[in-house]
């Protein structure tokens, strides 16, 4: 109990000095001293808010930052690179040579917020879309038969799993055993 | 000495960034129009969300002089547009999904009357489609 | 300067054509889509002009129209998945279209 409770007050603090730079960045003013008080008002306001509304958990402001995220976005960087010219490609060429496809891939990441991660990355890469979310699977629409590559998008999940296992280290055993199928 | 070099190399890198996000940009827009149906044109659009949309803003970024204001505000666009671009393609994928509009499947394009492994059971606006939602998927 | 013409004009170009796409339908989603793409180049052209009249402050009217293209595609796609901007009146419509509105309407 006394452990939620400091893991509540951490975390409305560090939406709340988050919220603050962001107003400091956005606004612009650093020495108008009616402003700035505006400004932690507001903040600590939105803070006040989100702990109200019950939303104030681990989805919402994460506490430990990990830089696998950061290596994983840089690799996402490039395949978006990639994929973005196979389309467009497929754009310009007089001839389309379309075949889409349809396929199920299995989402092992256990957290919500690493299964949006996985979806959003695959909608992200342009060439595939996900469509629906089935329980455990997710449902891929794919532009050409290259694209529709279930290997390389379950790599793309097993880096997830990775990243997320570093995030929640006290699921690594079930993400583990997930993420080598 | 050195300065000037900077700047001048600064310049084009910004001229070519401008230059391959205005083509990625047209190319989304072009594919938006030229793809058969609406599953393939959503894979269009993304190419303007992300390569597109990241070029011009670097280009900027380039040329924002190194005022760091600046600079955060087109950072922060950058990241808003990199969370919510996908999300927005993502809703309207599923809403199509289940309005029940089926896809152009295979080489040929044909269309799949019954689309594979949609679940029928669930999903709450499914039920609605009865009472007027056809005009998404017939055409 | 010149490059920023450029790019304008580019943007421009892809609206048109992707407000050609909004015309053209055929379905609902298509026109959703196309409106969604527009917003994405809407931002662009804000910030660009910016940088083309020396006005930075367009990128805070290109960040405000982010987020409000966000919004305005999932308010779009729940009105016409529900009927209604808000779910729990479904059912309160659906029964009084029906006709079973338990005598509400005489009180």
């Amino acid at each position: 109990m006394v452990k939620f409770l400091i893991s509540i007050a951490g975390r409305f603090i560090v939406l709340s000095l988050a919220l603050m730079v962001i107003w400091l960045l956005l606004s612009g003013y650093f020495d108008k001293t009616t402003l700035l008080v505006f400004g932690v008002f507001s903040a600590l306001l939105c803070a006040w808010l989100t702990l109200h509304m019950g939303i104030l958990d681990d989805d919402s402001v994460p506490l430990s930052v990990m830089p696998g995220i950061f290596f994983y976005w840089l690799w996402l960087f490039i395949e978006i690179g990639k994929s973005n010219f196979i389309v467009a490609m497929q754009v310009w060429s007089p001839k389309m040579s379309l075949s889409p496809q349809m396929i199920r891939v299995k989402a092992h990441q256990i957290s919500d917020s690493g299964k949006a991660t996985y979806a959003n990355s695959i909608t992200l890469t342009p060439g595939t879309v996900s469509v629906d979310l089935l329980g455990e699977d997710i449902l891929i629409h794919a532009l050409t038969e290259d694209l529709a590559d279930v290997s390389a998008i379950e790599d793309m999940g097993r880096k997830v799993c990775r990243v997320e296992s570093t995030m929640h280290p006290n699921l690594k055993t079930k993400a583990k055993e997930g993420g080598g199928a | 000495m050195m300065g000037e070099r900077m700047d001048s190399f600064i310049h084009y890198a910004s001229l070519f960034l401008f230059a391959a996000g205005s083509f990625f940009v047209i190319t989304g827009a072009l594919g938006l129009l030229r793809f058969p149906d609406f599953y393939t044109r959503m894979h269009a659009s993304g190419v303007t969300d992300t390569l597109g949309a990241d070029l011009i803003l670097w280009g900027m970024i380039l040329q924002a002089d190194g005022d760091w204001l600046l600079i955060a505000k087109l950072l922060i666009i950058m990241l808003f547009l990199m969370f919510t671009s996908p999300v927005s393609t993502h809703s309207i994928a599923h809403a199509a999904w289940v309005g029940g509009l089926n896809p152009l499947l295979g080489k040929d394009l044909k269309h799949s009357d019954i689309a594979p492994d949609r679940d029928e059971t669930k999903s709450a606006p499914e039920a609605q489609s009865a009472d007027g939602q056809h005009e998404g998927g017939t055409e | 300067m010149i490059m920023y013409v450029a790019a304008t004009i580019a943007v421009i170009v892809a609206i048109v054509i992707a407000l050609a796409r909004a015309i053209l339908g055929p379905s609902l989603y298509d026109r959703v889509l196309a409106g969604n793409a527009v917003g994405t180049k809407t931002i662009l052209l804000l910030g660009l002009m910016g940088f083309l009249t020396g006005r930075p402050e367009f990128l805070d009217i290109a960040l405000l129209y982010a987020l409000m293209n966000f919004i305005a595609t999932i308010a779009i796609l729940k009105f016409f998945g529900y009927r209604t901007m808000s779910p729990q009146m479904r059912d309160i419509s659906s029964r009084l279209r029906n006709g079973h509105n338990d005598g509400g309407a005489d009180g």
